[in-house]
């Protein structure tokens, strides 16, 4: 069993032709690797074989003479010989075409999967041409919705086994299921049990016939009438690769591309089906001024010289110090430079902050070692989440860390402070410690020999968790759950595992779609674009950009607090809508009021917007080209399909037109131009300009800001293409990857080199740059921090500094400690601007354990006013076994009342008390 | 229901049915005055290896359908390879089979004797036995039966002083057919849907239930056990003919004057004595002519007059194209409709099919469809050929034994009694369709004959 020696490989004849196999490969996908395609309709490549369609059946021989086997479960063998156009072979499969069409309804041209529907073009390749059925066919009532979202047609279904099977297996919630059996058998829900999953909109995808089909793009389109382009999703971080589809210049569909380093092919329901706020008709087309008390539609014109001169005379009256910029997450990389090229550069204020002071500061999240999607997944390790309800924020890489459990034996250990959705048989080890105690949770389980309770942790758990600590490799995934706890108590936490244990690499957590864009391109107080502190860039940028900051700037909870004050004359909300999502809305709303002028770029008139003087309106996703970062620093494309509503400028564009109003060209033209001057310019992203990304080596995108890895691509020489994320061929995990230089690469070099693509070669940074030089330097990863210099380039990196955490104050009897998580779908733009998302979003509850409510004197349902030292909501109240006793839990941004009202911003942990109203 | 009788010339003690004559034979009172667990007992002083030698010995062929030698099938366990079940098949649906329900009804403890003999045997600690879920009164038999063993020390930990320890765990089925196909039973003890597994890679004895070894053995063939493990494996050889030895249970049933369970010699006796002697069938009703019957199960292809002097040897009927299957034997006299005869067939496989691959879930409904259609007067005649081609679809080359396109044999079944009506009755199915045609599809099984072949009768 155990024979080491055995070959890897098996040799195989296919239809003659002999094929070389990797052992255990299965017939169906080593015939469609050399060219042979198997017709296949229950088959699914990530998910598990159940051969039940039979249409993959073909004549295999292992030596006992051929029998009809389905190719989707027989695993290649030694000598094997498969024939898959023989004449039994073929009417087997005739015959199996046309089982399944017996019952099939063939309303084909009603049906929205007419004209990409594998039933259909596999009948037509493989299918005996005419039906003899003349029976009455088998009826259901059609459609039944599974879901909110999704439809469902049984008299389609071909009971293939594929949404049940990844409600099941993939998704983990296999809350469809078959029911009845033989010719009644059907899909179907369990009676009051909709198919409520984030993943519902997956099963639309996978079905192989018209009989799953979502309410958002039902009858919307026909596919012969969709134009697509690839690009990536951007309603988190994750950054799962799409396909946008578009019919006469609206989306209307988009669809997951298998990555095997991202998403597998798989999205949410809220990435998939947030295009119809790019569809919105909320969504702003003109400029608007504010005229006195409201707000008027100007030209562009006029809106550009109320905000140039608002910037003018602020600059004026304060100097740089009177202009900020809050928000920016939600942009393109190039849109992210330009703005920070305006504010930093340009206006030489450092008053940036991409986060809403819901995120952990930049520091943190550049200045320890990072992981991969894939390595954190990778057999063996223990992920120590220290950070978002994975499901609730980050749901694609929920997906793949439960394969990775499932699969792969990797241990969870969760530190949070409510129960969340990898409790439910996913965590090895949970636990729950009360909000302000991360740090000395974190401390004892790094000791690994608690004696006593930690932060309202068992000594017991503790030393479980510990024990998954040892001895394997670790990821750590790193954000910020709970909103009502200071991330400064999460990245002390997050810095004392770094120091004590510099071999563990961390996975970024922050959840706003660029916003690690966003930080690598300086969008935060104290850096430059490409990892570089406003100190070390200081003579790099001096040179590149026509100013710089004086001195480090503020983050948004300081510029507002500024503002607030009276202090800045000029703020920018980039897509930002701080009255929603700053955890501290008293100071967002003292701070809107107290900026002389209010400017806002937004796609949407949110709360906040309609504080602004002035509105520029913003192109959004699938209206601009250019690209974005994930949590993993992956660079990828995203794409324009349709043309922004009305006369909606890309960001990039109108911070351009500022600076050269402002008296200053950006120089910044395009996308592509602004791509190439970030090569240029941002050590982590050197050589990566857009003709990278179009190559298929980079199609999967580029890391960025990574030391460059020479485990796997020795064999690479400069200038030759890189078999980057290979997307079909390379198995998981192991595929070779591009990286861009981090430090030790001069910028400019180090992918142009290793792709051999046109980094912008002509440009005098990279023009020195040559690919051995590179490679001699960068022998291993070395990625200790900000040590690392380029000739003529900046010093790159961050250096973690030392948080100093306030103590938690001791709960008084008669409070509760607050806790403010997020839900998928809350009151947040995206999903307010979906029809079908919307209604998904609860309404606000304090949810409490059930036995705090005697405590409380409160009953479940009532309405009860909540107050903190920052204001009072009322809400129903709900009990909530999952939550510990003491806690008082409300999801942030939902109807009927905003927790972030309660939210201190200045304290480590906010503590309410309940009454009735 | 009839007994049990001894057979011709030379006196063949019954086996398994010696209880079902006594009222209270499923008492364990009853059973221990009549010999009970002394196979248990001798078998306790043997080695393990020992006991399944003798029963290798006994050429036990398995008695739930597919006849494959027990002795055999339990040296399919991968060495070392702990641990491993024993799952009793007791879902006994096969249409016209009702041998394990009485055997489970009469004699319980019979069957729990064998189960321990053969767990002792495979090296099993837990057993299962899985009994059909409308089988009220064998299961309440079982339970009790169990519960009086679990109490006397013959089940559980430490049997009979040893230290041989063994756990039985009873499990109702809910009402499918398909869960006597031995993987989807597994399937259902596991608490999912019966629907089979596809073999290779989930053979049982490697990938079994909860994917360990499992031997998964039927009522029948376990009952046997206690006696072979008494009288030796030579005793039970010494019996039958040819590979079939031993005693074997029948039920007759259709158009005979005494349809029943029987136990009679394997491999020597014949159907006409089956169907015809005075302690069996004892002929046609009403004097009758014979049409067809069934030799063994729903799912065998039909035999005719011509065959009635073969033996009841797996050999020999697998030689003229059947199969002995689950030992029932359905007999069709010559009032009997061919077409809705094959109707009736069809519709229950139709009805039973799992609906996991498409050529059964699909296939066999549609040849009900169409049957139903000819007989309520709508056939056309190219609908003998249709019914031919789909039953090729669903079993390539209408061979016996039958190919499939499907996981497990439940589709091919569906084919028996069609090729077997079609051929043998074409003239009715053109009754029915208002005209005749030629028929085009190739058939291969050789029982699917047309008329009677000059047959030399049987002395």
């Amino acid at each position: 069993m155990t024979d080491t020696a055995a070959p890897t490989t098996v040799s195989v004849t296919v239809d003659g032709r002999t094929i070389e196999a990797a052992k255990g490969e299965l017939v169906i996908e080593a015939a469609e690797r050399n060219g042979i395609y198997i017709p296949r309709f229950c088959y699914h490549p990530r998910m598990r074989s159940v051969g039940m369609c039979r249409m993959c059946i073909v004549e295999i021989d292992t030596g006992r003479g051929p029998a009809l086997q389905p190719s989707c479960m027989i695993e290649c063998s030694d000598g094997m010989s498969v024939a898959t156009e023989s004449e039994v072979t073929r009417k087997a499969q005739e015959g199996v075409l046309e089982f399944l069409l017996v019952n099939h309804p063939l309303d084909c041209p009603v049906c929205d999967k007419g004209g990409e529907c594998p039933l259909q073009d596999q009948t037509m390749s493989y299918g005996p041409g005419e039906s003899r059925f003349v029976e009455e066919k088998r009826h259901f009532e059609k459609p039944i919705p599974v879901s909110e979202l999704v439809l469902l047609d049984r008299e389609r279904c071909i009971l293939c086994d594929r949404c049940t099977r990844f409600a099941d297996e993939v998704a983990g919630d296999p809350l469809i299921s078959f029911m009845d059996r033989g010719n009644q058998t059907q899909v179907n829900t369990f009676p009051h049990h909709p198919f409520a999953s984030y993943f519902s909109g997956n099963t639309v995808q996978i079905c192989p016939v018209g009989a799953l089909t979502a309410t958002p793009y039902r009858f919307k389109a026909r596919p012969w009438d969709l134009e697509q382009v690839e690009s990536t999703c951007t309603s988190c971080s994750v950054g799962c690769r799409v396909v946008v589809q578009s019919s006469r210049n609206r989306v209307v569909r988009y669809l997951g591309v298998d990555v095997d380093a991202v998403n597998w092919s798989w999205m949410c329901d809220k990435g998939r089906f947030d295009f119809e706020a790019v569809n919105s008709e909320e969504r702003l087309g003109h400029p608007l001024v504010r005229e006195g008390l409201l707000l008027k539609p100007a030209t562009w014109n006029d809106a550009y010289r109320r905000a140039v001169g608002a910037i003018q005379q602020g600059i004026d009256r304060s100097g740089p110090g009177g202009f900020a910029v809050i928000g920016g997450s939600r942009l393109t990389n190039e849109s992210q430079y330009a703005w920070t090229k305006l504010a930093k550069g340009v206006l030489g204020s450092d008053h940036v902050d991409a986060q809403l002071g819901d995120g952990l500061p930049a520091e943190v999240v550049l200045g320890v070692p990072r992981a991969t999607i894939d390595e954190a997944c990778a057999p063996g390790g223990t992920v120590l989440l220290l950070g978002p309800d994975v499901k609730e924020e980050l749901p694609v890489l929920f997906l793949r860390l439960r394969h990775a459990v499932k699969n792969d034996g990797v241990k969870v250990v969760e530190l949070a402070s409510t129960h969340t959705a990898v409790d439910d048989g996913l965590s090895t080890e949970s636990l729950v410690y009360r909000p302000g105690h991360a740090l000395p949770v974190v401390r004892a389980l790094l000791a690994g020999d608690a004696e006593d309770d930690v932060g309202g942790v068992a000594p017991e758990a503790i030393r479980a968790a510990a024990a998954l600590l040892v001895d394997r490799p670790v990821t750590v995934l790193l954000g910020r759950h709970n909103l009502a706890e200071s991330g400064r108590s999460i990245a002390a936490a997050a810095a004392a595992i770094h120091h004590a244990r510099p071999d563990v690499k961390f996975l970024s957590g922050l959840r706003r779609a660029n916003v690690h864009g966003a930080l690598e391109l300086g969008m935060s107080p104290g850096l430059l674009p490409g990892r570089v502190t406003l100190d070390n860039g200081r003579d790099w940028f001096g040179e590149h950009w026509p100013t710089l900051p004086a001195a480090r700037g503020m983050d948004a909870a300081g510029i507002l607090r500024a503002a607030a004050d009276g202090k800045i004359d000029t703020l920018v909300l980039l897509g930002a809508d701080p009255l929603a999502d700053f955890p501290d809305r008293d100071l967002a709303e003292r701070g809107l009021a107290g900026a002389r002028t209010v400017i806002a770029c937004d796609q949407f008139l949110t709360e906040s917007v309609k504080q602004a003087d002035v509105v520029l309106p913003a192109a959004g996703y699938a209206e601009v080209d250019g690209t974005t970062t994930n949590l993993e620093s992956r660079v990828t494309t995203v794409s324009r399909k349709v043309t922004p509503p009305g006369t909606a400028q890309a960001d990039w564009a109108i911070a351009a037109e500022l600076a050269l109003r402002l008296g200053t060209d950006l120089g910044l033209e395009s996308p592509a131009a602004i791509a190439a001057e970030i090569a240029a310019v941002a050590p982590a992203f050197a050589g990566l300009a857009h003709d990278v990304l179009r190559t298929s080596a980079g199609l999967d995108g580029v890391l960025v800001g990574l030391p460059i890895r020479r485990n796997g691509d020795e064999g690479l020489a400069a200038g030759e293409p890189v078999p980057a994320t290979a997307r079909s061929a390379g198995t998981e995990g192991e595929q070779a990857r591009v990286v861009a230089a981090e430090a030790t690469a001069e910028p400019g070099a180090a992918v142009a080199a290793e792709l051999g693509a046109s980094g912008e070669p002509d440009d005098a940074a990279g023009a020195e740059a040559e690919g051995e030089a590179t490679e001699g330097e960068a022998t291993d990863g070395d990625a200790t921090e900000g040590e690392d210099r380029a000739p003529g380039g900046p010093e790159v990196g961050v250096q973690l500094p030392v948080w100093t955490i306030i103590d938690p104050p001791l709960l008084d009897a008669y409070s509760l400690r607050l806790a403010v998580t997020r839900k998928l779908y809350d009151r947040g733009t995206l999903v307010r601007s979906s029809p079908s998302l919307a209604d998904l979003a609860e309404p606000a509850t304090l949810r409490l354990h059930p036995h705090d409510f005697d405590r409380l004197g409160v009953g479940v349902g009532d309405d009860v006013r909540v107050t903190s030292n920052r204001g009072n909501i009322t809400i129903p109240t709900q009990p909530d076994p999952g939550i510990p006793r003491g806690i008082a839990l409300i999801y942030a941004n939902q109807a009927g009342g905003r927790a972030n009202v309660l939210i201190d911003g200045n304290a480590p942990v906010t503590d309410v008390r309940v009454e009735r109203p | 229901m009839s007994d049990a009788t001894t057979t011709t010339e030379r006196e063949i003690p019954p086996i398994v049915s010696s209880r079902w004559d006594l009222p209270d034979g499923f008492t364990l009172e009853r059973y221990l005055d009549t010999g009970g667990y002394d196979g248990l007992r001798k078998a306790l002083t043997m080695t393990p290896a020992h006991v399944a030698e003798e029963v290798k010995a006994a050429s036990l062929l398995g008695r739930g359908g597919a006849g494959f030698p027990a002795g055999v099938k339990w040296g399919f366990c991968p060495p070392g390879v702990f641990p491993r079940y024993l799952v009793v098949n007791g879902d006994e649906s096969e249409p016209g089979t009702y041998k394990d329900r009485i055997l489970m009804e009469r004699d319980p403890h019979q069957l729990i004797e064998g189960m321990l003999i053969a767990c002792y045997a495979i090296g099993v600690s837990q057993a299962f036995l899985y009994v059909r879920g409308e089988m009220a009164l064998a299961q309440e038999r079982l339970a009790q039966a169990l519960n009086e063993a679990y109490a006397a020390g013959y089940v559980g930990k430490g049997i009979l002083d040893s230290d041989f320890s063994v756990d039985i765990v009873l499990h109702w089925g809910a009402g499918a057919y398909i869960v006597g196909e031995e993987t989807a039973l597994i399937e259902s003890l596991e608490g999912e849907r019966g629907l089979p597994r596809l073999k290779p890679p989930y053979f049982p004895a490697a990938k079994g239930l909860y994917m360990q070894p499992t031997v998964v053995n039927n009522v029948e063939t376990l009952s046997n056990l206690p006696w072979i493990a008494l009288h030796g494996g030579a005793a039970f050889a010494d019996m039958g003919a040819e590979s079939s030895r031993g005693t074997r249970l029948f039920a007759v049933s259709g158009h005979v004057r005494n349809p029943g369970v029987f136990e009679v010699e394997f491999g020597t006796t014949t159907f006409r004595d089956l169907l015809y002697g005075e302690q069996y069938g004892d002929g046609i009703l009403d004097g009758n002519r014979l049409k067809a019957f069934i030799p063994g199960g729903a799912s065998a292809p039909w035999f005719f007059e011509e065959h009635l002097d073969l033996p009841l040897e797996a050999g020999a009927v697998g030689a003229a194209g059947s199969m002995l299957g689950s030992g029932a034997v359905v007999v069709m006299d010559e009032t009997t409709d061919a077409v809705k005869a094959a109707w009736r067939v069809v519709r229950f496989f139709a009805r039973e099919s799992c609906g996991k691959c498409t050529p059964c879930r699909e296939g066999t409904s549609w040849l009900e469809k169409i049957l139903r259609r000819m007989l309520d007067g709508h056939g056309r005649p190219a609908d003998v050929n249709k019914l031919l081609d789909i039953c090729d679809n669903i079993s390539p080359a209408i061979t016996w034994p039958p190919r499939q396109t499907t996981i497990c044999p439940l589709g091919p079944s569906v084919v028996s009694p069609i090729a077997s009506a079609v051929v043998r009755f074409r003239d009715e199915f053109f009754a029915y369709c208002g005209g005749e045609t030629e028929i085009t599809v190739p058939i291969g099984g050789k029982a699917y004959i047309a008329a009677p072949p000059t047959v030399g009768a049987a002395p």
